[in-house]
């Protein structure tokens, strides 16, 4: 009688439609955020993620239009990231209809808004979402910008600090498997449990189901893809049979 | 008729996800703080999103306690979900910056801690221990529920309202309170709205307890 692992899509949302490349660049269209998180929610997704990309002020206001329009019929969980700098943004997205909410850049420009947010809200709402990849020294390191930019934090410290300041979870996604289908940076999720207790979702990578086995294996309590999903090669059932043939516990 | 039901807004919670759960199953929904309307309904759906004290802060300067207190001495039905559930206990252990145990509001014995198990928060999905007798688990007994939590009751000693408490227990680590009902006062640490459709159906089980 454990927790179900959980099995999450992903919408990168880019001015009000759903959008996936590989390696964050050559960005596609994959269709409206809303009838995709209705699609998902049918097949039994136990949680959505949307991810804001877009950088502009009037992409910001659709996707409070889109978080909104989604929880008015959608009853499971909904993270949102994307943007986060303050307390306020994060009570934005609540009021929106978000129930947890990720942040990345802003926690690494100030990592005192962790704290402030769990605060106020409780460490469960928070999500800090890393983007990760292999440096040329050998370690991971995290990037910021949707993976524009190269910070010189370590990963596994960052996540480890993170935690500590009040962190609920951890979105860990590897930049460097994000898109190609080859698996889960399987050795990113081992040092990262072996640093924190809060849960891990693991992202980036996703191609055959035994991937996602793969992940949870290593030690991730949640998965998380989207192109796979998005484009139908995997369903959601897919991955939760290969879960369970695993001796993993689903919903 | 359809019920009526305040969704009482002290400032805590997902309550937009609440009212929409409400409206689903077919109640007649209010989101409000105002003390006429949350002691007329015919139920009263108390959310808790965040730390323990904050909401305690929250429903006391909402004036919550003696609402609630007044609609279980005549019987009236309260439902306390997560953090909601959690102020209906002697108090919680968890953390703030001036005291070690912020005090609940007394009804059901027992303390709430910090869970015990390798990954907190308690994260997802989980099957529960349905009380024997459950109305509210009704239909939907082996079906999982989401929970999103790092402190909980490990157990319930006793219940000072009607003092025939059902307790149904989930485990996440250790076993610990996931709901109670007891006559009028109803409370779950799972949140039915984000619950999907087995959260419907107990929502809607306890609207036919109203």
């Amino acid at each position: 009688m454990t927790v179900a692992v959980r099995v999450i899509p992903c919408l990168d949302v880019d001015a009000g439609r759903v959008v996936k490349g590989v390696n964050f660049e050559n960005l596609q269209d994959a269709g409206d955020p809303v009838e995709l998180a209705d699609r998902y929610d049918r097949q039994g997704a136990d949680e959505l993620t949307f991810l804001d990309v877009t950088a502009s002020s009037a992409g910001r206001e659709t996707t409070y239009d889109v978080v909104g329009r989604t929880a008015e019929h959608v009853f499971i969980p909904l993270t949102v990231g994307g943007g986060v700098r303050t307390v306020d943004d994060v009570d934005r997205l609540l009021r929106a209809g978000a129930d947890k909410v990720g942040i990345n850049t802003g926690a690494i420009a100030r990592p005192e808004v962790i704290a402030e947010i769990a605060d106020r809200f409780g460490s469960q709402v928070l999500v800090l979402s890393a983007d990760v990849r292999r440096s040329q020294h050998g370690n991971f390191e995290v990037t910021t910008h949707g993976g524009l930019k190269s910070t010189d934090l370590d990963a596994i410290e960052w996540c480890a600090r993170a935690a500590e300041l009040g962190v609920g979870e951890i979105l860990l996604n590897s930049m460097d498997a994000d898109g190609t289908k080859d698996g889960f940076d399987l050795e990113l999720i081992r040092a990262v449990r072996a640093e924190v207790t809060v849960p891990i979702v693991a992202s980036g990578g996703a191609g055959r189901v035994e991937d996602f086995v793969e992940a949870v294996d290593a030690g991730a309590d949640a998965v998380l893809a989207a192109s796979v999903f998005h484009f139908g090669e995997l369903t959601i059932r897919d991955v939760k049979d290969a879960l369970r043939a695993a001796g993993h516990e689903v919903r | 008729m359809s019920s009526r039901i305040v969704v009482f807004d002290y400032g805590s919670g997902n309550v937009r996800s609440v009212v929409r759960m409400l409206e689903r199953v077919g109640a007649d929904v209010t989101l409000t703080a105002d003390r006429q309307a949350a002691l007329d309904a015919d139920g009263l759906y108390v959310p808790g999103v965040g730390a323990f004290h904050a909401c305690m802060v929250g429903l006391r300067d909402a004036g919550g306690p003696q609402i609630i207190a007044e609609r279980l001495r005549v019987g009236r039905p309260v439902l306390g979900v997560c953090v909601g559930f959690q102020v209906l206990f002697d108090g919680s252990t968890e953390p703030t910056s001036i005291r070690p145990v912020t005090s609940g509001l007394g009804y059901f014995s027992g303390t709430v801690e910090r869970l015990d198990a390798p990954v907190v928060p308690h994260m997802g999905w989980s099957l529960l221990s349905p009380a024997a007798g459950s109305r509210l688990l009704a239909g939907v007994e082996d079906q999982r529920f989401y929970f999103v939590h790092s402190y909980a009751a490990a157990q319930l000693l006793d219940s000072r309202v009607a003092g025939n408490p059902l307790v149904t227990t989930a485990q996440h680590g250790a076993s610990f309170v996931a709901a109670v009902e007891d006559g009028p006062l109803t409370g779950t640490q799972f949140h039915p709205e984000k619950s999907g459709d087995a959260g419907a159906h107990l929502v809607q089980n306890w609207l036919r307890t109203l």
